[in-house]
């Protein structure tokens, strides 16, 4: 069966994110990172950020539910029974601070058959309140057996 | 120029995360998939138990060459690219290691894994890091 492409090329509406402090230490306690730039805002201001920062890769948390519509669109058409995330590519921009608010857009950059499997890939692209790049991602989304 | 040579490697990084790390992973990024915090559901789609999430992996992997190469600044990591393979479960150490790939000025490359009991969780991983702060 050929897979269906319709969707290469297709953009989704932003979806924005409002950072805030108490999420910043609760993604930085989940994964044990102890800088103390990510839970006091003396220590950040000290080290010169405008407030509490966030570690690289807490733009799961502002780029995740971006991602949802793109996902889920039926026009993607993916099977999520047998759909694994295959590979994952983040590369920052200005860092994020508490108080920022992101807005991630996704697009549907590739959808090939490579043995017998979907490769389902989309970028995002994570700007601030300031126009700012925060973030560009690339998503590898794999459905075995298409 | 950073004080750092090609072939040289990163500082490891061992965790063990406990069983109710996937969900607090869960809570704190937002990805609440079953098959991360419920067990019975999990071994009901063929899985051996929950699992942990990749980008919870991928997050260790961030930490390690952060926290090895620039004193965990988190300015410091410009890019990391990621094949998830293996499924990662709690209660189980996981070991990130790394290898320094290329030195250009302040910007090191380092080839990295995690790596938990015989299985890879992340392999052919490249970290791109600015140590100029």
């Amino acid at each position: 069966m050929a897979l269906k492409t319709d969707a290469v090329g297709k953009e989704w509406g932003g979806t924005t994110y409002q950072v805030g402090r108490e999420k910043i230490k609760e993604y930085a306690n989940a994964l044990g990172i102890e800088n103390p730039v990510h839970f006091d805002v003396g220590a950040a201001r000290e080290a010169g950020f405008r407030d509490v920062v966030a570690p690289p890769m807490f733009c799961v948390v502002y780029a995740l539910p971006a991602m949802a519509p793109a996902i889920l669109d039926p026009e993607v058409g993916m099977n999520f029974a047998t759909m694994v995330h295959g590979g994952q590519e983040f590369e920052w921009g200005e860092v994020v601070c508490s108080g920022d608010e992101i807005t991630t857009t996704p697009k549907c950059i590739s959808i090939e058959e490579k043995m017998g499997n979907g490769f389902y890939v989309f970028e995002s692209t994570s700007v601030n309140q300031d126009g700012a790049q925060v973030l560009r991602g690339v998503w590898t989304n794999i459905v075995r057996g298409v | 120029m950073a004080d750092v040579n090609v072939g040289d490697e990163v500082r490891e990084l061992r965790v063990t995360p406990d069983k109710y790390l996937p969900h607090r992973y869960a809570g704190a990024s937002g990805d609440f998939n079953p098959i991360h915090i419920d067990d019975e559901f999990a071994k009901a789609v063929g899985l051996p138990r929950n699992i942990l999430h990749g980008l919870y992996s991928m997050g260790l992997v961030a930490k390690a060459n952060a926290v090895a190469l620039a004193g965990g600044d988190p300015r410091a990591l410009k890019k990391l690219s990621v094949q998830f393979r293996g499924m990662g479960v709690p209660e189980a150490e996981i070991v990130v290691t790394g290898k320094v790939e290329s030195v250009d000025g302040n910007r090191v490359v380092v080839n990295t894994e995690a790596t938990q009991n015989d299985t890879k969780l992340i392999k052919n991983a490249k970290a791109e890091l600015d140590l100029e702060s």
